[in-house]
């Protein structure tokens, strides 16, 4: 074969280092840099401290979506319920706070647990019902969305304690809290994915289940497990949105796992599972967020934004499938 | 010394019995020839030995242990390991992740959290195993699915070895190699035994089955149907047994010539 005998150019050595060492895409990282030059160009405000904080501030709710979205994914899963999920956790840590009158750290507990369970529900059905993924995931979407409501009779729940605005609004050394929130999780979702045997059986098992199966990996209650990691970090995210705009909103989050998914893309996971990487996730997200603050400081309708975003996924997946159609022998 | 021992293993998928009570034993340090028409039960009953399936019924014991309640990685413990005919690798991860995939070495990270994967330690030893196997690969880094086929096979045959087995059962091994990759497949087999280590091997190659191994058990409608020391049988019989009558004479005629 020619590839075994010519020596890979430049670009693709670089390429190749930086995934192996960094678990980065190039192509997401060149995207990235040159969409904010095209943003600074466009718009004078775009290269100022406190956009750039506006920036991570915006993108910390659909990064940590993003994280569990790169997990589900890069395990060969698929999980829609993320936006709907995130707004069911933020209306019950809401509801038993406010409406049940319970300790505000209850907050905290519900939002999590209230996804956690979400996602442990996706999990059994998908792993011992044998109903798929998308399937599963897309009516958690209805049921969860449609629970939010109901809990919350269709209103914002207001009056939250002091100390959960801080958790949305709070800047410790000028940095806002959930941005700070978001790196901490991020680089702890760094370290299992790539470093841990957790996360190398999740890459493995979204490679070849039957690989992961013969290795004597427990397939069924490694997917359980991931869902419910998932639906956790979706309860995460519902709280740090719940904290940001001080309200228990029902219909917070919707379309947000279009965004989370196509962040996880952008960044290098492959859409049939096998390869993820959270930090290539996380440059997804900023390019989500450079994208989206930069269409909103060139005052473009949000409704552009919103086709922006769906181009972006398409084309993400597009040049993926591309270079794997390339690079594979099979 | 029995190393492994197989009493009247059925399996059945719904209504399609594919086993009917096997009895199979192997020694250590024996190489065993499974052989059997396609659908004679060969692949379904090597994944009852392996934990992949759960036999319906029936008994295995290995190295003295039973083993029937025990899932695919407590059994690679104990020391069995399969080299699977589709190579059941991760094509998108690298050599040493596909060798050590579910027993990665952990070590603590700055000595404090423990569980992290030991990734030098995995590719020393990684490279280490494949240079036993006297194999070349462009870079024990690359993805797996990068390699040819001969490659792959180096791979999952490394993936099979590293962990000092006792019984390696291998599914149609040389079925899409060339020539020489044959031959080194084979001489791998004659060393596994010298070392001790028992093997099953399946094969359509007959030729290969009647040159390694030292017995040869013939599977048909799923029973063991014939078991035959390899010395003293030949092509024919062991193609009659396969087929189970009808037109031998041309079969084994065919099989001489291919």
């Amino acid at each position: 074969m020619a590839s075994e005998t010519t020596q890979p150019g430049f670009w693709a050595r670089v390429q190749r280092a930086s995934v192996e060492r960094l678990h980065i895409r190039l192509e997401s990282l060149v995207v990235l840099l040159a969409l904010s030059a095209a943003m600074a160009l466009m718009s004078p405000y775009f290269l100022s401290l406190s956009n750039f904080l506006n920036i991570l501030l915006a993108t910390s709710t659909i990064g940590v979506l993003a994280i569990a979205a790169t997990f589900v994914i890069g395990s060969g899963g698929l999980d829609l319920s993320l936006g709907s999920v995130m707004g069911l956790a933020g209306v019950m840590g809401a509801f038993v706070v406010v409406n049940l009158g319970w300790p505000t750290v209850f907050l905290v507990i519900a939002c999590i647990l209230a996804g956690g369970i979400a996602g442990h529900i996706n999990g059994q059905l998908v792993t011992r019902a044998f109903v798929p993924a998308f399937i599963v995931t897309l009516g958690m979407l209805g049921l969860a969305r449609g629970l939010a409501l109901v809990i919350s009779q269709g209103r914002a729940i207001y009056g939250l304690p002091p100390e959960i605005v801080y958790i949305g609004q709070g800047r410790p050394f000028g940095i806002p809290m959930p941005v700070i929130i978001l790196v901490l999780t991020a680089i702890v979702a760094h370290a299992v994915l790539a470093y841990t045997r957790f996360g190398r059986h999740t890459l493995a098992l979204g490679d070849s289940e039957g690989a992961a199966r013969a290795a004597g990996i427990r397939v069924e209650h490694h997917r359980r497990i991931i869902y419910t990691l998932s639906g956790a970090l979706a309860g995460l995210a519902g709280l740090l949105f719940t904290a940001r705009v001080n309200a228990g909103d029902p219909t917070a989050g919707i379309n947000y796992e279009l965004t989370a998914i196509t962040a996880a893309i952008i960044g290098g996971t492959n859409l049939f599972g096998g390869r993820a990487s959270i930090l290539g996730t996380m440059i997804g997200a900023l390019i989500m967020g450079v994208l989206q603050n930069g269409l909103t400081l060139l005052a473009v309708q949000s409704y552009y934004q919103q086709m922006a975003i769906g181009a972006v996924l398409i084309l993400a997946v597009f040049i993926d499938q591309y270079q794997v159609r390339k690079e594979s022998r099979v | 010394m029995t190393l492994l021992s197989l009493h009247g293993i059925r399996k059945s998928f719904g209504a399609v019995d594919v086993l009917h009570g096997v009895d199979l034993s192997v020694a250590a340090g024996e190489v065993v020839g499974l052989v059997g028409d396609n659908g004679a039960g060969k692949s379904t009953l090597m994944k009852t030995i392996t934990g992949i399936y759960r036999a319906d019924s029936g008994s295995i014991e290995f190295d003295g242990k039973d083993i029937l309640a025990l899932d695919p990685g407590q059994r690679r413990q104990l020391g069995i390991e399969m080299i699977y005919q589709d190579l059941s690798l991760a094509k998108q991860q690298d050599v040493a992740s596909n060798i050590f995939l579910g027993r990665e070495p952990t070590k603590r990270l700055f000595g404090l959290f423990p569980g992290f994967v030991d990734k030098g330690e995995m590719d020393r030893q990684a490279a280490k195993m494949i240079e036993r196997l006297g194999a070349h690969l462009p870079s024990i880094n690359r993805s797996v699915g990068s390699f040819s086929g001969g490659q792959q096979q180096t791979v999952a045959i490394a993936r099979a070895l590293t962990f000092n087995p006792k019984l390696v059962i291998m599914d149609e091994p040389t079925a899409a190699l060339a020539v020489r990759e044959v031959q080194s497949v084979l001489d791998l087999i004659r060393r596994l035994k010298s070392e001790g280590i028992a093997v099953i091997l399946i094969s359509h190659r007959l030729n290969d089955v009647l040159s390694v191994t030292d017995r040869i058990v013939v599977l048909r409608h799923g029973r063991a149907d014939a078991d035959l020391a390899t010395a003293r049988t030949n092509m024919n019989e062991v193609v009659s047994r396969i087929v189970g009558g009808g037109d031998i004479a041309a079969a084994a005629a065919h099989e001489q010539r291919g």
